[in-house]
């Protein structure tokens, strides 16, 4: 299921982050100069589509930046990875720092930018060591153009209008739109906003063509991916997948499942809730999952053992959304709030009459009302909670659990 | 073409005075903050539109001209 040129490929990335040498001797030397001219065309016949949660074509945010830029454009590699179940980003980067680097320097020769800043989240220490030691490597014109930004802990810090106004006036908190990065970001430049998966695979699509993208993953669907398995799996953890792959194959070379599992959450916690024979059967196709009104975002897939109350679990991730809001938008702050407060009733066997109803009404009423997607990605997360544990929750509402006593996980 | 409403979630504090001037398009959820109707303004509201916009203390609501054809149902 693996291509034939993937990003982790080469040595094992718990090795460590692999040096400039045998990353050139493994991939070839960078494409430049006229090479690289003909790379926003390319990504955008390839296909490939952002990783870092939203799924937008690279290729046409390139050239919505290319555009406006003059030469004075801005690149944010973003890989400040706020999402809990996803680890990809943070081993990406520390493991294969110069495919990072590669994407971020052939972004900016595309699109016409002087200026790299390499966003990575606070926690994520072996990435930003392995991200300077490379750019160190590199000498003179790289460490000048290209430095690593420590992002602040918190899910909304890897936003991208948060980042942008993080790099501007120190607060990792998103802003009002328009303007969008693309017109107005770093400095009140265009910038580029790319999580740095996108990076890598754009590294990799300037080296061997947009048909390789396209083949290495399983028709209809394009692209190598990394995605993060966590549950009861033998080898939980990133994994390089050929998207299209279903979640049944992944949890085999994960090394099967270890326990029964009732739901898989796809996505992470912007994402939604699946019975698992359905997740299963599920495969890891952005298009097709957007199809069913599932979306890839960072390549998350969780599985709940059935052993575990999918209220109690839901209430712990829908508290986490709720203290993660920015507190700028009233709707996000309070209803996100609210939510967390009657699901953390329901699940603690302490339920006022009408949680359920009005957690159901809040969660319809949230989305598109906050400055940034966060009250539409928890509020998506709580529908699919609604209905996937449906039983689970009007048990809760009388105060029972099909668990034993309703009770909190524990944190 | 049509106008649609727009609200700056950020800048909005959930006065409510636009809620009282359109009621049509605009009701209050449990903390006073906007619900919008989705969909373009009609002809016959468009005035109270326009004032529902000017009397935000905030300045949090404005008037986007849509092509009729692209038309959102909610702000993408």
């Amino acid at each position: 299921m693996r291509s034939p040129v993937g990003l982790l490929d080469g040595p094992p990335p718990a090795a460590g982050a692999e040096g400039l040498a045998s990353h050139e001797a493994r991939l070839g030397r960078l494409p430049v100069g006229s090479e690289a001219q003909g790379l926003i065309p390319m990504l955008e016949a390839s296909g490939l589509q952002g990783r870092g949660g939203a799924g937008f074509p690279v290729g046409r945010k390139w050239r919505s930046v290319a555009e406006r830029s003059g030469g004075r454009a801005v690149v944010l590699a973003n890989g400040a990875e706020g999402e809990l179940l996803s680890m990809k980003d943070r081993t990406l980067m520390a493991a294969r720092p110069h495919l990072v680097l590669d994407g971020a320097l052939l972004a900016a020769e595309a699109v016409g930018a002087e200026r790299i800043a390499l966003y990575v989240g606070q926690e994520h220490t072996a990435a930003s060591a392995s991200l300077r030691r490379a750019i160190t490597e590199r000498g003179g014109e790289v460490m000048r153009r290209a430095g690593v930004v420590v992002a602040p802990s918190g899910y909304v810090s890897g936003e991208a209008t948060a980042a942008v106004r993080y790099l501007n006036k120190g607060v990792a908190l998103p802003t009002s739109t328009p303007p969008r990065p693309f017109e107005q970001g770093v400095g009140g430049r265009p910038t580029l906003v790319q999580n740095v998966e996108s990076l890598a695979l754009s590294a990799l699509v300037a080296r061997f063509g947009d048909a390789w993208y396209r083949e290495a993953g399983r028709r209809p669907a394009a692209g190598p991916a990394l995605v993060t398995v966590s549950g009861p799996v033998a080898r939980p953890g990133v994994h390089e997948i050929a998207l299209g792959t279903t979640v049944s194959e992944l949890v085999a070379a994960a090394g099967g499942l270890q326990a029964h599992v009732q739901a898989a959450l796809i996505g992470g916690y912007f994402g939604a809730w699946l019975p698992s024979e359905q997740a299963l059967a599920l495969s890891l196709d952005p298009a097709a999952l957007r199809a069913r009104g599932v979306a890839f975002g960072c390549g998350v897939v969780a599985f709940l053992p059935a052993a575990v109350c999918g209220v109690a679990a839901t209430a712990d991730i829908i508290s986490y959304m709720a203290a993660a809001s920015a507190r700028q938008c009233g709707p996000c702050l309070f209803g996100l709030r609210a939510i967390a407060e009657a699901t953390g009733r329901l699940a603690g066997g302490t339920p006022a009459p009408e949680d359920l109803v009005r957690i159901s009404r809040w969660s319809a009423q949230l989305p598109g009302r906050g400055g940034c997607r966060h009250p539409d990605g928890a509020a998506g997360l709580m529908r699919s909670a609604l209905e996937v544990f449906a039983e689970e929750f009007s048990l809760h509402q009388r105060g029972a659990c099909q668990h034993g006593a309703p009770q909190r996980k524990a944190a | 073409m049509a106008d649609e409403i727009r609200i700056d979630r950020i800048r909005c504090d959930g006065h409510g005075l636009c809620a009282e001037l359109l009621p049509e398009l605009i009701e209050l959820d449990d903390w006073g903050y906007p619900l919008l109707a989705p969909g373009p303004v009609p002809e016959h509201l468009r005035e109270h539109a326009r004032q529902a916009v000017a009397a935000c203390p905030v300045v949090a609501l404005r008037l986007e001209r849509v092509a009729a054809a692209i038309q959102s149902g909610r702000r993408a």
